[in-house]
């Protein structure tokens, strides 16, 4: 195991010490006192990396990841895991905006709260399913332009007149689903999703993604499953075609 | 050979505001800290900063910061300033010329009041305020070369190109103490990268760091043009300052009210609201339409009892916010604040359009 003490580095020569010992066969890593550094994990691949993050790291964390698994124990800011392609992302606070944009394989787990246009444009394809579970509230367009994947939004330990989701709740959804655990307000949503219960196919997937989240972040899965979800799903795959055809 | 840097910045400005709700003055080198942290988010095309209770000695006199591109300028404002104000104090400001910052405009500062003959002739009830006001438009409108960069009682703001850690030792800011701190790291997008563009605007005690771009700039400016400001440094940024001063002291609405009119709530928003709360917001944005702010945007603005933070109607610019005894943190990231907060008790992103506004404890004198 490799340890770092990155306060005071800057990112360039932390990624770079990083990846220099990835390729030369490091396989753990002990980041401590960060602060701030971008691009942590940002292209790096190998499914057998794991990055302990001590401290907040920096925008941009794990964007085109393809492999590696990151453990953040604090919070995280904004753009976590834009476009991953594969790995996951364990994030033990709260984070910020822009989550997972056009996210397109591994998993990212937030325990609390994530800002605005998280989720945006993810998308799957054939055995690509990237997923996302939020424990804590999200904050407007979440999930807009969804494509494909799993979003979860679980809203644990909010207060009683916080919304779980904010506006603009899947604006343009045309693939992927998502799961949310609360009641949601139709006018929260774009024209474009439909609201159902649970069928038995859903909790099927869910079960399995949910006590990995909890494993990971040390939630009571019961108690997770003793409240009610509700299914997202968009109404059309292609909710535009006919916008500029007349 | 291509000189072409593939190594591109990727940026937007950066800020950080810092205030003590007990009004306990704290050095400029905190702040340079939680900046310093940001220093990607700029491009060394501007850096600054604003503080609050610096002149205590002078705390009943307005403080003007002026640059001047050359010795001419700075002897015809100086003429302007000995036959309308009483000018008590004139001195070069302090600064360190470095590798960074090796040349810089002419920098002085004033200590000024406004003649007591002054305000007998004239005609209408003319405010102190509004003939320091006057006078800041007349200097960076009519004199070439010299801009007024800060102009509020026992406050002050130091900027200019660079990088804002930089701007920060060329002034020596660690030197001054205030309540209130903030700090800008700019990364210029549609406007020029030069000392008066760099952030904080100011008029008065009004200050604002801003990141992003007020794209009804023009529609701002117009209104604003109105009520006589004129808008002279090259920047979207200051309507905000000139709009804060209109809508605050000159209309009397409160910050809160101010906030809710340069972000207002969408329509569809609006009309889900209670009677009294709905009638409210649509009259506020009928009469100040044209105070509106669109863009992208986050600032931080200060006022000599407070610090406001705030995002655009739909947050396309970060803000977070922590609290921890009697201090709050605003800046564009988290660890901004933890580098000079290690353990906050709170720490929040603020919802888009809603403002943050923290307000120095009643019984603190500032």
């Amino acid at each position: 195991m490799m340890k770092i003490d990155a306060r005071g580095v800057y990112y360039r020569n932390l990624n770079k010490i990083i990846r220099d010992a990835v390729a030369s066969g490091e396989k753990e890593f002990d980041l401590i006192n960060i602060n701030g550094q971008r691009y942590i994990g940002d292209g790096l691949q190998g499914s057998d990396v794991k990055i302990d993050i001590h401290g907040v790291p920096g925008n941009d964390m794990a964007a085109f990841m393809d492999g590696p698994t990151l453990i953040v124990h604090s919070n995280a800011q904004d753009d976590v895991s834009n476009t991953m392609n594969a790995g996951k992302v364990v994030i033990h606070g709260h984070a910020g905006d822009v989550l997972g944009y056009g996210m397109r394989g591994g998993k990212l787990f937030v325990k609390d709260d994530v800002g605005f246009r998280v989720g945006i444009h993810m998308k799957g394809y054939m055995d690509k399913v990237p997923v996302m579970i939020i424990g804590g509230t999200a904050g407007n367009f979440f999930g807009e332009y969804m494509a494909g994947g799993v979003l979860v939004l679980l809203g644990i330990n909010r207060k009683k007149d916080t919304p779980i989701a904010g506006d603009y709740l899947g604006t343009g959804m045309h693939g992927g689903v998502m799961y949310i655990r609360g009641e949601i307000d139709p006018y929260q949503c774009g024209a474009e999703v439909g609201i159902v219960d649970l069928n038995d196919d859903d909790r099927k997937m869910l079960s399995p993604l949910l006590k990995e989240y909890c494993d990971d972040i040390g939630f009571n899965y019961n108690e997770i499953m003793s409240e009610k979800f509700v299914k997202l799903y968009p109404k059309s795959s292609r909710p535009y075609g006919k916008l500029y055809a007349y | 050979m291509n000189n072409y840097d593939f190594q591109k910045d990727i940026a937007g400005c950066g800020l950080t505001g810092i205030i003590s709700t007990k009004g306990r003055r704290i050095s400029g080198s905190v702040i340079r800290c939680s900046i310093a942290c940001q220093h990607d988010r700029g491009n060394g095309l501007g850096g600054g900063f604003a503080a609050y209770g610096i002149y205590p000695k002078y705390k009943d006199y307005y403080a003007f910061h002026l640059m001047y591109d050359n010795m001419e300028a700075k002897k015809t404002t100086e003429a302007y300033l000995d036959e309308n104000l009483v000018v008590d104090l004139a001195e070069e400001i302090p600064t360190k010329k470095s590798k960074a910052i090796p040349t810089s405009p002419i920098l002085w500062r004033y200590f000024v009041k406004v003649k007591d003959g002054k305000k007998e002739s004239s005609v209408a009830n003319i405010s102190d305020d509004d003939v320091i006001v006057n006078v800041v438009m007349h200097i960076n409108s009519d004199i070439d070369g010299a801009y007024i960069f800060s102009s509020g009682k026992n406050m002050g703001a130091f900027k200019g190109v660079g990088f804002p850690e930089e701007i920060a030792d060329f002034f020596m800011i660690e030197n001054y103490e205030g309540y209130i701190w903030t700090a800008h790291n700019r990364f210029p997008t549609n406007t020029p990268g030069w000392w008066g563009g760099a952030h904080p605007f100011t008029l008065l005690d009004w200050s604002i760091v801003h990141n992003g771009e007020i794209t009804s700039y023009g529609i701002n400016k117009r209104y604003l043009e109105m009520f006589g400001y004129k808008l002279t440094l090259l920047t979207d940024t200051e309507v905000v300052a000139y709009m804060l001063d209109l809508l605050i002291r000159r209309h009397g609405l409160k910050p809160e009210t101010a906030c809710v009119a340069l972000a207002s709530p969408f329509w569809k928003s609006i009309a889900r609201m209670p009677e009294n709360e709905k009638q409210m917001i649509t009259a506020l944005r009928m009469v100040y339409g044209s105070a509106l702010l669109n863009g992208p945007f986050a600032f931080v603005f200060g006022y000599t009892r407070g610090m406001v933070g705030m995002n655009d109607r739909i947050k396309l610019r970060p803000l977070v916010v922590a609290s921890k005894d009697d201090m709050v943190y605003m800046a564009s990231e988290e660890s901004a604040i933890i580098e000079v907060c290690p353990s906050p008790e709170r720490v929040w992103a603020p919802k888009a359009g809603e403002a943050v506004i923290v307000n120095l404890d009643k019984d603190v004198a500032a």
